[in-house]
């Protein structure tokens, strides 16, 4: 992924889309027709019975690029309603990580105690290797991996950020 | 009530006011032809190839201000279909374009005539659906027609599977649909409103820029516009796609703006203080190298599309609304305010424009042994005037001289391929406009090399009476290509010359049209007076000067007041090294 230059920022996008077929394509090729930035995305249902599923995109691009991102995710139909998170203020963002360690030699115990260090749990434990749990913002999950790739970072796999307003503000 | 997919869909269009529908059979839509082989009130419209049927329903929508209709079978019908959609979503043109889908069962095995229709067409519709169910066909049908013709105005495609054409289920009528995903906003802001007013009344040098927003809203936008216009003694220009909304004629318009627009209304929109968009885009064609895009100006820009704000020229007063209902608000606020034009500034600035003016940048070297393209496009000009006619276009230079040199008074009459640039658009436009406009005088202005992209409508407009004509600007060259080779390719012409043309007097015969044939400017009345009296489809071949180029222009990547004229300047240095790139 491109560094962002100066002019750049990150932000965090919440759409609500209605369930239904092709919907999350439309918004993946609305990001790759229009050349804007896929940070993260992670997508889920909400709200099974008002057919209602959450995106969350995280997008990085100059004021004008992430203005446009809005006003285009808004032209998509089955798209309800779009949040630039970051612009409209305080956010809560979390993201989950699985990251399997080598667990056999003389690493083991210093894996367990990065692990403990970082509020991460040890989902699966063998002889060979762990799977951690962790979840926190993306840069703590970005430490965690850079301290376990000397002990034998094995694979990972990351949820996407997901993100809500601070407070009692809803999208 | 229950009756067949096939049915519902004809009910729903019957509902819908559909009277003509454009295209091609097939396997996957055999019970639809068969359901429509068995009704009366909606006349099909058998086009040669499925991108014709494209084109024919966006010339029947731009000349009417109606939804035009398409369909289509699965697979290959469908992927010709694409470039008319792509074409109707870049110019917002209305097209609900219904398509054939293997049944659902085979949906995802490479079955026979199977292409993911929904997945080609994403990314050139405003919307499109597969329908699965045929309860489910007709609140879509009607979805389908309150998207296409609302908001920004576009086109949607649904894909409908063969066993769901023929299975049952139950009808709904448009009334009973609610459309609770997709209401646009069409009226403007009030503040905004105001503080695009105060902006207006305090201009000095304003300018109107109008784009095809306003003809897409309508006639009585197009009214308001020109009150408005009257009102405070403004210049103003158009877009390509937005002529005919304000009269060509009239003294306060200043010709096409852009690449190929006139020397007043490029400098105006340099030097301006005060720019009104009303319904254009600022695209690519109209600013010229975007840094030095009327940087004096504080900008004011009406559109129904939020996105269309800011997408590359950020504006002062952006209003979001439709551009009919925003130019009723701002010309009640401006009378209940009494504003009146600051005169002096005023009269300052139009005596600027008209010297400007007076440089007639439109101008051509005349000849009385050769038809100039200019010539030709001035008699037919000149000669149409006072018919009710419509003029389509192929793309190219004929059409930029077409736009330049046509008098183009009144909403809905001009139709040319903007946003996409599609060679071919012409005579099927032209066809669909003829249907709509059965008395009219109907014209597609046409290069040699474009109108041989979809020349088979001619037997469209053969089968069913259509007496369109097509006036080829014969140049002998993919003009336009040829210039831009001159241009920034060292005058190497690779592949632009339109070798082994067909006789185009015999070809119209041979469809069981009539053809003609203009080779010096003292036949050039005649054979266009000939072609208006025509009562078949006609071809007029016009042999024109094969070296001229297009006047004036903004090369690529340069600015407004950097605009070539033509007297015989080299141009093969006019662009800089940055306008390479683009197109
Ligand atoms: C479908 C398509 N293919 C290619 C082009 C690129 N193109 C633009 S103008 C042009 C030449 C058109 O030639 P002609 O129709 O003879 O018009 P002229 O410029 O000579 O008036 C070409 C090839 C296009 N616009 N559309
Ligand atoms: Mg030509």
């Amino acid at each position: 992924m491109n560094a962002p230059s100066p002019a750049t920022q990150r932000h965090v996008f919440s759409v609500l889309v209605n369930d239904e077929p092709g919907v999350l394509a439309r918004v993946i090729g609305l990001f790759s027709g229009r050349g804007y930035n896929i940070e993260s995305l992670a997508v889920a249902i909400v709200d099974a019975e008002r057919s209602l599923s959450r995106i969350t995109v995280v997008s990085i691009g100059t004021p004008q690029i992430l203005e446009q991102i809005e006003a285009q995710l808004n032209r998509i139909v089955p798209v309800r309603k779009v949040v630039d998170l970051t612009r409209q203020g305080a956010t809560v963002e979390r993201e989950m990580a699985l990251v399997k360690v080598n667990g056999s030699g003389a690493s083991r115990m210093e894996a367990l105690k990065v692990a403990e260090a970082a509020h991460a749990k040890a989902k699966d434990a063998s002889p060979e290797a762990f799977i951690f749990e962790i979840t926190g913002t993306a840069g703590e999950i970005d430490n965690f991996i850079n301290l376990m790739k000397p002990l034998g970072l094995i694979e990972t796999v990351r949820s996407g950020v997901l993100g809500l307003a601070r407070g009692n503000k809803t999208v | 009530m229950r009756m067949t997919g096939a049915e519902i869909i004809i009910k729903a269009l019957r509902d819908q006011g559909v009277e003509i529908i454009f295209g091609y059979p097939g396997g996957a839509v055999l019970p639809i032809y068969d359901a429509l082989f068995k009704q009366n009130d909606i006349r099909h419209i058998l086009v040669r190839q499925e991108g014709g049927a494209v084109h024919a329903a966006e010339g029947y929508a731009r000349s009417t201000g109606k939804v035009g209709c398409v369909l289509v079978t699965s697979g290959p019908g469908a992927t010709n279909a694409v470039t008319g959609l792509t074409d109707a979503l870049l110019d917002s043109i209305p097209i609900v374009c219904l398509t054939g889908q293997v049944p659902t069962h085979l949906i995802g095995n490479d079955a026979f005539q199977e292409c993911d229709t929904t997945g080609i067409t994403r990314p050139c519709t405003k919307h499109n659906w597969l329908v699965k169910t045929p309860d489910q066909l007709a609140r879509v049908m009607h979805e389908a027609f309150h998207i296409a013709g609302s908001g920004r105005p576009g086109p949607v495609v649904i894909d409908i599977p063969k066993d769901v054409q023929l299975a049952e289920g139950d009808y709904v009528p448009p009334s009973m649909v609610e459309h609770p995903l997709y209401q646009p906003k069409t009226v403007g802001d009030e503040k905004a409103v105001q503080r695009a007013v105060e902006l207006i009344a305090d201009a000095e040098r304003p300018l109107f820029y109008t784009g095809g927003g306003v003809i897409n809203s309508g006639r009585r936008a197009c009214e308001t516009l020109q009150k408005l216009v009257k009102a405070t003694g403004y210049p103003i220009t158009s877009t390509l796609m937005g002529l005919g909304a304000y009269p060509s004629t009239d003294g306060q318009y200043l010709g096409m703006v852009g690449m190929h627009g006139s020397y007043e209304s490029n400098l105006s929109m340099y030097n301006c203080d005060v720019m009104i968009n009303i319904g254009a885009r600022f695209d690519d064609r109209v600013t010229g190298k975007l840094s030095e895009f009327s940087p004096k100006s504080k900008k004011i820009h009406v559109d129904i599309d939020a996105s269309s704000i800011n997408k590359t020229v950020v504006v002062d007063v952006p209003i979001i609304g439709d551009a009919g209902t925003v130019l009723d608000q701002i010309l009640k606020e401006w009378q209940a305010k009494g504003h009146r034009p600051d005169k002096e500034a005023l009269s300052k600035w139009w005596s600027q424009i008209n010297q400007w003016r007076a440089r007639k940048s439109f101008s051509y070297k005349k000849s009385d042994k050769i038809i100039k393209p200019q010539y030709a496009l001035e008699r037919l000009r000149d000669l149409t005037r006072g018919h009710d006619t419509y003029f389509t276009t192929e793309v190219g230079q004929h059409q930029m001289w077409a736009a330049q040199f046509l008098e183009l008074n009144e909403p809905h009459r001009w139709m040319t391929s903007g946003g996409l640039g599609t060679m071919g658009y012409g005579l099927p436009a032209a066809i669909g406009v003829q249907l709509a406009h059965p008395k009219s005088l109907v014209i597609d202005v046409a290069g040699e090399a474009s109108i041989l992209m979809n020349i088979q409508e001619m037997s469209t407009a053969v089968q069913h009476q259509l007496p369109v004509k097509v006036f080829i600007i014969n140049n002998q060259w993919m003009g336009m290509v040829r210039q831009w080779q001159e241009l920034i390719h060292g005058g190497r012409y690779s592949q632009s010359y339109t070798a082994a043309l067909p006789d185009f007097v015999k070809l119209a015969e041979a469809f069981g049209g009539i053809g003609m044939r203009a080779e010096t400017p003292a036949e050039l009345d005649g054979v266009i007076k000939e072609m208006m009296k025509t009562d078949k489809p006609t071809i007029v071949d016009v042999c024109v000067d094969q070296k001229e180029n297009c006047y004036p222009m903004i090369p690529g990547g340069r600015a407004h007041y950097e605009m070539i004229l033509g007297d015989d300047q080299d141009i093969s240095t006019a662009t800089p090294d940055e306008g390479l790139v683009l197109v």
